[in-house]
């Protein structure tokens, strides 16, 4: 069921990373979209040429954006997805990244609000908005407010997004602008750090927490993307798996070990990098939303948290020790030799 | 000499502990959106607790007839005993008691949260953070909440203080009853009282850690970890008639109404606890 007929010309930030090049593909795919333009200060990489042959393809720093493109392209949609979740050392570490998050939405928003033709805004945002804290609810529905300024990088650029955002919705009551608060992501062919964490054969975790854990599957948050852009859903949406996995569940699924380190400890491995701030917070508290409101309004269910992981497992066994199918044979073994006995 | 029925009980129980080792190995079972894990509570948390119930506490319950067999409620009881053991005693009679058996989701302080451990043992056996939206959302989901609604006064008071409770705070209990629609079901627990005795706080101390405060009872801090034994009080449980809320349903955000009904509940388990100690003269009898 299509609420409103999908935009002529959409523009896609950050098309040079893995859901900014599925997404311009797909609704390239699109018979309705006329032109989908691809915007990122990089060019994609050779493997996603293939993937992009139907978008147009332009190289733009954001943070340094005049401001005419959109114009001059007579934009109907935008979907800003550059948008980084951990600072990459290579590129510039977490300044880089605050620059492009921050300052890059910035620019962006401000040339949305003076794009006319605009008809549509998809953000990506992050569960990580509703911040870390002891006094937080077990459920984060989207009405929650964090509590604190998260100490985390992620979380407190996500903040300053979501706050352009709410300018804009001010200032352009006429576009219809849809934040999506992604759940970490999962799948088979996603790459995130949290993933890249997970897929170590030793998994360092806080001494005394077990958080409760959400992921989203790549390809659900795919088709949320491309049902924002293509139908009307104005507001902010949770988007993640129903259900949670423990972060020791995680581990034992994955046939990972755990290393749990005092806080103090893993926090002062912050300072070398391999771990965020975020991601301590996320292993001290967890985080699991109420996806009620993406489920009503978008008819759509992603699959579980637990299916979303275990689907990134299948294709992460390389580095697997203790994998539950090695813990059963061992176990069936234990069980023959006691069964002899008897 | 062999007895065989002895032995098939050994060898079921030892079946049944790897049926349990294999699902916590490889992550095999299911934790809530509270982080409740049910697998665990049941076949580790209150196999130990019962000990104490059972054997330590000889713990006697009444008036289970008045827990739901299905359907939510809140149970609200009298706080004692400088540790919340009496909470976790609630939660075994009321598993015990039902059929089938049902699990108390308790309300915990800030401060639960914010210990290692602590935390991670609070979650995973059902407790959540004393807050609205995770007490609408338990009752929504169709649980048995349990709540203290006097807090570090209940548990924290002075040995002189027993069986007396303390002030019930704001009552939020109450408006969130009402606005839930949900009965009150009172509860009282005689016992607690007694297993460690408090005669003092050692304030800076309690400041140090971060705890509301820093208990001082006859053998603790004297005897050191020995001092954490419990004494071996009698503990009775009695649960209440419920309280049907929907009368006054559309009156959550009147002060009146919630305070009347709190009084009510507070007159009732004050009571209870009143009938139950005459039942009861002597804490270390059998």
């Amino acid at each position: 069921m299509e609420k409103s007929d999908a935009p002529r010309v959409v523009v896609v930030t950050g098309v040079s990373r893995f859901l900014g090049a599925q997404i311009a593909a797909q609704i390239a795919a699109d018979p309705r979209v006329e032109r989908v333009i691809g915007l990122d200060r990089t060019d994609p990489p050779g493997e996603y040429q293939d993937l992009l042959r139907n978008v147009e393809l332009r190289k733009s720093d954001l943070t340094r954006h005049s401001g005419s493109t959109l114009t001059k392209l007579r934009a109907e949609a935008v979907v800003h997805l550059a948008v980084v979740s951990s600072p990459d050392a290579t590129k510039g570490g977490r300044a880089a990244m605050k620059e492009q998050n921050v300052i890059g939405t910035m620019h962006l928003i401000a040339a949305c609000q003076q794009t006319e033709s605009l008809k549509r805004l998809v953000v990506r945002s992050s569960t990580a908005a509703y911040g870390a804290s002891f006094r937080d609810p077990a459920v984060f529905t989207e009405e929650t407010e964090a509590r604190d300024v998260p100490r985390g990088g992620y979380a407190r650029d996500i903040l300053d997004i979501e706050g352009y955002v709410r300018g804009f919705r001010r200032r352009r009551p006429d576009v219809t602008a849809t934040v999506l608060r992604f759940a970490p992501f999962a799948g088979p062919a996603a790459e995130t750090v949290l993933l890249k964490y997970f897929a170590q054969r030793v998994v360092p975790t806080v001494l005394g927490r077990d958080p409760r854990l959400q992921f989203v599957h790549v390809d659900d948050a795919l088709e949320v993307l491309r049902r924002s852009v293509v139908e009307d859903h104005p507001g902010t949406f949770n988007v993640a798996g129903p259900g949670v996995i423990t972060l020791a569940q995680a581990i034992r699924r994955a046939g990972r070990i755990s290393l749990p380190v005092l806080e103090p400890l893993l926090q002062a491995a912050t300072q070398m990098g391999g771990v965020s701030l975020d991601q301590v917070d996320l292993f001290v508290h967890g985080r699991v939303v109420d996806t009620t409101r993406l489920v009503r309004e978008f008819g759509f269910t992603p699959r579980s948290t637990a299916q979303a992981f275990e689907d990134f497992i299948k294709s992460h066994q390389e580095g697997a020790l203790v994998t539950p199918s090695r813990v059963e044979s061992f176990l069936d073994m234990i069980e023959a030799v006691r069964r002899g006995r008897a | 000499m062999d007895v065989p029925e002895l032995r098939d009980e050994f060898d079921a129980s030892i079946a049944n502990g790897l049926a349990f080792l294999r699902r916590r190995l490889t992550g095999d079972y299911e934790v809530d959106d509270f982080g409740f894990d049910a697998d665990l509570t049941e076949h580790v948390f209150h196999p130990v607790l019962r000990q104490l119930y059972r054997h330590w506490f000889r713990t006697t319950v009444d008036g289970s007839k008045n827990i739901p067999a299905e359907g939510s409620a809140l149970i609200v009881a009298n706080h004692s005993g400088t540790v919340a053991l009496d909470a976790l005693m609630l939660c075994l009679a009321v598993h015990d008691e039902t059929e089938p058996h049902r699990f108390l989701r308790l309300l915990a302080a800030d401060f639960v949260f914010r210990l290692p451990m602590v935390s991670e043992l609070a979650r995973k056996s059902g407790a959540t953070l004393a807050c609205n939206p995770d007490v609408d959302r338990l009752l929504h989901d169709g649980h048995l909440v349990g709540v203290f609604p006097e807090g570090y006064k209940g548990v924290g008071k002075h040995y002189s203080q027993k069986y007396k409770l303390q002030r019930f705070g704001r009552a939020g209990f109450v408006s969130v009853a009402l606005r839930n629609r949900k009965p009150i079901i009172p509860a009282a627990i005689v016992g607690a009282e007694e297993i460690y005795p408090l005669l003092g706080n050692i304030k800076p101390l309690a400041r140090l850690i971060g705890a509301p405060y820093f208990p001082v009872t006859p053998t603790f801090p004297w005897l050191g970890p020995l001092g954490l034994v419990p004494l071996p009080s009698k503990w009775l449980i009695r649960f209440g008639d419920p309280i049907d809320t929907t009368p006054w349903a559309d009156q959550a955000d009147d002060p009146a109404v919630v305070f009347n009904l709190a009084d009510q509940v507070r007159e009732t388990i004050q009571g209870m606890l009143g009938e139950m100690l005459k039942e009861r003269p002597d804490p270390f009898e059998d």
